[in-house]
């Protein structure tokens, strides 16, 4: 697993919450990695550790978080042994964020081209007109129309798409290798989202940012993403390449979010929900945690947490249902139909693999 | 839907909600809408945030004085129901449930006495155990526990709570329920549970839903009829189905294609289809015109040819 392209390597991620009622396990150990220029989108429902993930890469956690075990490794270092003073040179330089809420996440009281431009003066050391005028360019190139006279403004004064234009020109003033976007279009209109997202995607095309992208919304997650990690109650239960999770999962938690979206041809009198609520993680229950929800649980589910299967170099799900032993099942309906057009695809692609030349088949392999 | 025989329990006619009127800053969050739902059916209203679909829904339940047009519930005009009795009468038939399940419940009230606050001031139950077992059988009806009712709302989950908000909105018996985003403030997964709820609360009851979302795929999902509002107007009223499938209008079109679809190979491939708004403000004059059968769209007189032909090549009609 140790990628020379990888930017970033989580490995055994424990975080907890000291609360009153005791330790909150809201990461249990989880692992992955983030390679050059790709999205890696992280899937989950509230609660399943998501953002606490990436709050801990960037050092951002509450005060009564404890980082149990684990490391994080940008560029041969572990984030996780750094003082605040050195992860603040890191944060806005080298890892930046895009936050969910555009209305709160800028300063009421600072002119947006002053909140774009500062990360250069803090970073740089720039100086304020060179800044600002750089601020500008960024400004241009997040789409932000009549940027010269609009520098001066207000954030009240723009609308929520545009204000989360000039959060996302704050992130990527400085180039950041990493960007994670935490619900980036979550509070915007359809038609607003789809300009965002077509943005973020041209921006990581120019200056090829990798990003971590945090999302529930399964569309979205389809057009924007590399790879997939599905995340339930604290740990990571299935990842793999965006076609092996939306056509092939394996993970009953995945078959459930999947077909508990209706899409625009669902029909029918009620949808596949996945029944319940998620766990506790005051108190997680031993073995897979998904179980109780589970209408594919096995015995062992409840006794002893399953390992990751392997299904393909690329793709890992942690379900006894992979098990060689296991009984073998048949997945919900949309499933089945989503595995189906996999195969079409996939057999699509292989004829025109035939039909190239051998010696680029050749090169393919390698 | 058996349309032919349906009965209209709510009529929309030309209604107007101004704010600020007469100052400089005057909105015209609904620009003379006018609309009907059929008893028994799912209407949902979409839109982007600013469209006027919230207003609408609050205006219908007659939380503003409408600035000109009508709204008539059972044939009778909304803003006729002055009495104190009327009111409570109107209030016991139609009933609103909230968007944000964290906001719309006092943290200070127990459950029950959420639940119950509509039979009380409705004066629905015998007594105190008539009003016990009331509050029992809505949180059953609705997939929660009897238990949970001497709780406080800071100890149930979103999809609880959405639960504990719907529950409440039926205590009173209404033919009418206006869901305002009443899923957007949840989980995939607990969404699903909540729209399942409400479809089968409809089945049983007869319910009748003004469904607002912004939400495409899962409005189609639980209406029967969809209407778009853009800028505070009735675009296009039609089947969802129909809609979904055979968008007439540009900005319906527009807005469907920005759908993200949990399909990658779909998505690598979807086309974005750009609105100009400025269209809509050129000075003509236009109204709903029924282009195909019950598939209404916003159109100028000489924009209705053009419609037609989009029908005819959608096969909504013959030539």
């Amino acid at each position: 697993m140790d990628n020379e392209k990888d930017i970033l390597e989580v490995r055994n991620l424990q975080v907890n919450f000291k609360t009153y009622a005791g330790d909150v396990k809201a990461i249990r150990n989880v692992s992955f990695d983030l390679r050059k220029g790709e999205t890696l989108a992280i899937v989950g429902e509230s609660g399943s550790g998501k953002s606490v993930t990436t709050r801990t890469i960037m050092g951002l956690n509450a005060s009564n978080a404890d980082i149990t075990s684990g490391s994080i490794i940008y560029k041969g270092q572990d984030l996780l042994k750094k003082s605040e003073k050195e992860m603040q040179a890191i944060r806005g330089q080298d890892i930046a964020e895009i936050f969910q809420d555009p209305m709160t996440s800028l300063d009421p009281t600072m002119k947006i081209g002053r909140q774009i431009a500062e990360p250069l003066m803090v970073h740089k050391g720039m100086k304020k007109e060179k800044a600002l005028a750089q601020a500008l360019e960024m400004m241009k190139l997040v789409g932000i129309t009549d940027a010269e006279n609009r520098i001066n403004d207000y954030p009240h004064q723009f609308s929520g798409g545009m204000r989360q234009r000039i959060v996302i020109a704050i992130a990527l003033i400085n180039y950041p290798e990493v960007l994670i976007a935490d619900e980036p279009t979550t509070a915007l209109d359809v038609t607003i989202q789809s300009q965002i997202l077509h943005l973020m995607k041209e921006l990581q095309d120019k200056i090829s940012t990798s990003i971590i992208f945090i999302t529930h919304d399964l569309g979205v997650v389809a057009g924007m993403a590399d790879r997939v990690a599905v995340m339930y109650a604290g740990k990571i239960v299935e990842y793999g390449t965006v076609d092996e999770i939306f056509y092939n999962p394996k993970h009953p938690y995945t078959w459930g979010l999947l077909s508990s979206m209706p899409t625009l041809d669902s029909s029918g009198d009620s949808l596949p929900s996945i029944p319940g609520t998620p766990p506790d993680l005051l108190d997680p229950p031993t073995g897979d945690a998904f179980a109780a929800r589970n209408a594919y649980a096995l015995k062992i589910d409840t006794e002893q947490e399953p390992p990751f299967f392997k299904v393909s170099d690329t793709h890992y799900a942690a379900t006894w249902l992979l098990h060689p032993d296991a009984p073998k099942v048949t997945p919900p309906a949309q499933i089945v139909e989503r595995q189906e057009k996999y195969a079409k695809m996939q057999k699509a692609w292989l004829k025109t693999q035939q039909s190239t030349t051998p010696v680029e088949e050749e090169e393919e392999q390698q | 839907m058996d349309y032919e025989n349906a009965e209209k329990i709510l009529e929309v006619k030309h209604l107007k909600q101004y704010f600020n009127v007469g100052k400089a800053d005057e909105v015209r969050a609904v620009d003379d809408i006018s609309f009907d739902i059929y008893k028994g059916e799912t209407f949902g209203l979409v839109g982007e945030s600013g469209s006027g679909k919230t207003t609408t829904g609050r205006a219908i339940i007659h939380l503003y004085e409408p600035t000109s047009g009508e709204i008539l519930f059972d044939g009778k005009n909304v803003d006729s129901f002055t009495s104190k009795k009327d009111q409570r009468d109107f209030r016991q038939e139609m009933q609103m449930i909230f968007q944000d399940p964290y906001a719309s419940l006092n943290p200070r009230m127990k459950v029950k006495d959420i639940v119950a606050e509509g039979i009380d001031i409705n004066n629905l139950a015998k007594d105190d155990a008539d009003r016990t077992k009331q509050v029992e059988d809505l949180l059953e009806t609705v997939g929660l526990n009897k238990d949970h009712s001497s709780r406080y709302p800071h100890e149930f989950s979103g999809g609880q709570r959405q639960r504990i908000g719907i529950a409440r909105a039926l205590a009173v018996n209404p033919k009418f329920v206006i869901a305002d985003e009443p899923i957007s403030a949840l989980d995939v997964s607990i969404q699903a549970q909540v729209v399942n709820l409400m479809k089968q609360l409809q089945r049983e009851q007869g319910l009748t839903y003004l469904f607002i979302a912004h939400d495409l795929s899962m409005v189609k999902y639980i209406s029967d009829r969809i209407g778009v509002m853009h800028y505070g107007r009735m675009l296009e009223i039609a089947d969802a189905d129909e809609i979904y499938a055979h968008p007439l209008h540009d900005y319906t079109k527009s807005l469907l294609s920005a759908v993200p679809v949990p399909d990658p190979e779909f998505e690598r491939t979807r086309e974005e289809i750009a609105y100009d708004g400025s269209q809509e403000n050129d000075g003509k004059e236009r109204h709903l015109v029924e282009i195909a059968p019950r598939h209404w769209v916003r159109a100028a007189k000489d924009e209705i040819f053009m419609y037609k032909q989009r029908a005819q090549e959608a096969s909504l009609i013959k030539e």
